[in-house]
């Protein structure tokens, strides 16, 4: 059981920078997800708090003790890698057991940890097995079970599920939450699918080109996106975005002007938009919160609908996906399947502006 | 059908070539063992025949008339312990230029390439002195260090290049698991380059056949090695011919059942990353 800590952490190799001046703190027994795009440094900052690569600036705190010149082995910490890295000469009983050995654990409590970690992840048929004689999935339960026969404080999983085919990779999501749950560790799982991020961290570290754009919860980071990056980032189908808006007044009235259509600010967010009037704005929108003119949702008024035409349909069977086109805006919408829709139709949609997104033009961070 | 008997030509012509390559690569070793059971006249009256009767002449020369049991134990001492040696050095010399990143490394690294491309029987003379120097004239230790210094350069070379190939995870898992750079590299590595550990174990076997060396730094009668033993035979104006092929004969037999033991991890090191 520990805390993890990144204190001003920077990582750079020659002139590229991998990871710039992270900050965070993870307390004791959290689930947190790095998550971002390939090459956003995610990697790098586990590999760091591994030990496994050396940190340029800055330092990293398992509990309150500084670990920058501690080796990994000393760092009570265990690690899932994304090719599950199992020793192919061993069996998956030494596979498990090498770690211990090393420790010079007794051969008897090595013997009971190994076998009870094995019936608890179903995996005891296989003790005797070499790792190219598993599947997949089984591979992955190995890797893990490797991991958690340490009793390690802090649990790092690089991209565990990434080589599993969709089916498995929805099992083995479940799997780690509940082994979560049961452990009571630090985990700290690093991914670049934003579903998996969302699904299974308690607070999710979004990084892009080396820092951290934003720290949270799944559904603050869904609700309050700092920046242009989170938002895209989070949700799929992505988050729409206008570009080079305009905010103006129409008497008492805040509008939204993309360019092509006109969209109705609440009544409740003018004051805090107020200073951006004039400015260019990039107002965002979440295809879930655009819907059919004849399906809205409860609370969402219908009067001044926006009027596009459809490019395609994406029929997904409680849902229709709407690749939407109006005066050389493209977006997307998440309508009713009951809406009647055909490509090439003109459709009326309403935006629900209750959750509409404002950002900067200029920064891309959120007005807010 | 067309393809099948397509299919069936394609196998007999490559059938064909391999067994015209195993004959050619065969027959002199054939001829030498044929040649070393019978008497001198008949090696020249006819080389080709079976011998009969056979003759074990050459043979009882060969055990009566040198030290043939001590050249062979000499030649074995040699090449075991510089097979030894130069897995061993060569496998930790790989893994450290393959895994760490140190200021003269690639320096290192092009050093020993040029060891491949500079024969080392030029540099005879001062190797010489060096060995005289070094208080090790007509000892065997001399051929050991030369042969393994022969035989670094591309076992360095080839143990390299496969230990980049290997998924660089599993060294990771290795750490964070709390192994030694030392357990990694002959718990979790050496064992996973078992093919080509073989390949540059048969590669070094071929210092067995070595006349130079032998010739140059060995001099008393008990610490010569089979090759030198065997010139024995030739004289400056009678050559014994069939004790010089028993003697011959005799000594390809540890290369042939070395070769059988290691032809398997030879072939699987050659065509390794072929496919997958």
């Amino acid at each position: 059981m520990a805390s993890v800590t990144y204190n001003h952490v920077t990582k750079r190799w020659g002139d590229f920078t991998a990871v710039n001046d992270l900050t965070i703190e993870i307390p004791d027994g959290e689930f947190l997800v790095f998550v971002g795009p390939s090459g956003c440094g995610k990697s790098t900052s586990l590999r760091m708090l591994a030990g496994l690569e050396e940190i340029t600036e800055g330092e990293i705190l398992i509990d309150d003790r500084v670990v920058n010149n501690v080796p990994p082995k000393d760092r009570d910490i265990a690690m899932v890698f994304q090719s599950y890295a199992l020793y192919p000469h061993m069996t998956v009983y030494e596979n498990m057991a090498f770690g211990l050995r090393l420790r010079r654990t007794p051969k008897q409590v090595i013997d009971e940890r190994v076998r009870s970690v094995a019936a608890s992840l179903g995996i005891e048929e296989l003790l005797d097995r070499r790792p190219r004689q598993l599947s997949g999935g089984q591979r992955q339960r190995v890797a893990v079970g490797r991991a958690i026969v340490r009793e390690p404080a802090v649990f790092l999983l690089d991209e565990p599920l990434s080589n599993l085919d969709a089916k498995l990779r929805v099992e083995a999501r479940t799997f780690i939450s509940k082994l979560h749950q049961r452990l009571g560790t630090t985990f700290i799982y690093v991914t670049h699918d934003q579903v998996e991020a969302m699904t299974m961290g308690q607070r999710i570290a979004v990084l892009n080109a080396g820092k951290l754009m934003q720290i949270d919860t799944p559904t603050h980071l869904y609700d309050h996106p700092n920046n242009v990056f989170v938002a895209g980032f989070i949700g799929s189908p992505a988050m729409n975005f206008f570009d080079n808006c305009d905010l103006v007044m129409d008497g008492e009235t805040m509008y939204v002007d993309t360019g092509a259509f006109r969209v109705h600010v609440p009544d409740e967010r003018i004051e805090l938009y107020r200073p951006y009037l004039g400015k260019k704005v990039i107002f965002g929108m979440r295809p879930e919160n655009i819907a059919h003119v004849d399906f809205p949702p409860p609370g969402v008024e219908t009067v001044a609908p926006v009027e596009a035409n459809i490019d395609v349909v994406e029929e997904m069977g409680h849902e229709k996906i709407l690749y939407l086109e109006e005066g050389g805006k493209t977006f997307l919408a998440r309508v009713d399947p009951r809406a009647d829709v055909h490509v090439g139709q003109r459709v009326q949609v309403v935006f629900n502006m209750d959750v509409m997104h404002l950002f900067d033009a200029e920064t891309e961070q959120a007005l807010q | 059908m067309t393809y099948y008997i397509r299919h069936i030509l394609a196998r007999i012509t490559t059938h064909v070539i391999l067994l015209a390559f195993s004959a050619l690569a065969l027959f002199p070793v054939i001829i030498v063992a044929m040649n070393s059971l019978k008497p001198r006249r008949e090696i020249f009256r006819s080389p080709y025949s079976l011998p009969n009767p056979i003759d074990w002449s050459g043979y009882d020369t060969v055990f009566q008339e040198s030290n043939f049991v001590r050249y062979f134990g000499n030649s074995i001492f040699v090449t075991g312990t510089t097979i030894v040696l130069v897995l061993l050095i060569s496998v930790m010399a790989a893994y450290a230029l393959a895994e760490y990143r140190f200021k003269f490394s690639s320096v290192i690294a092009l050093y020993f390439l040029a060891g491949i491309m500079i024969p080392l029987r030029l540099g005879t003379i001062s190797l010489l002195d060096t060995i005289k120097a070094m208080g090790l004239y007509d000892n065997l230790w001399a051929l050991i260090l030369i042969y393994t210094a022969m035989g670094l350069p591309v076992a360095i070379f080839i143990l390299t290049d496969f230990i980049k190939l290997l998924p660089h995870e599993l060294i990771d898992a290795a750490r964070v698991d709390g192994a030694s750079e030392l357990r990694i590299l002959f718990q979790i590595i050496a064992p996973l380059l078992r093919p080509a550990l073989g390949s540059v174990a048969v590669f070094n076997i071929l210092v067995w056949n070595d006349l130079w060396f032998p010739l140059i730094f060995i001099q008393t009668d008990k610490l010569q090695t089979v090759t030198l033993g065997v010139s024995k035979f030739v004289g400056q104006y009678k050559i014994n011919y069939s004790a010089m092929l028993a003697a011959l004969t005799m000594a390809i037999v540890p290369m042939l059942v070395m070769y059988i033991i290691f032809s398997r991890q030879l072939i699987r090191g050659l065509t390794a990353g072929v496919s997958k």
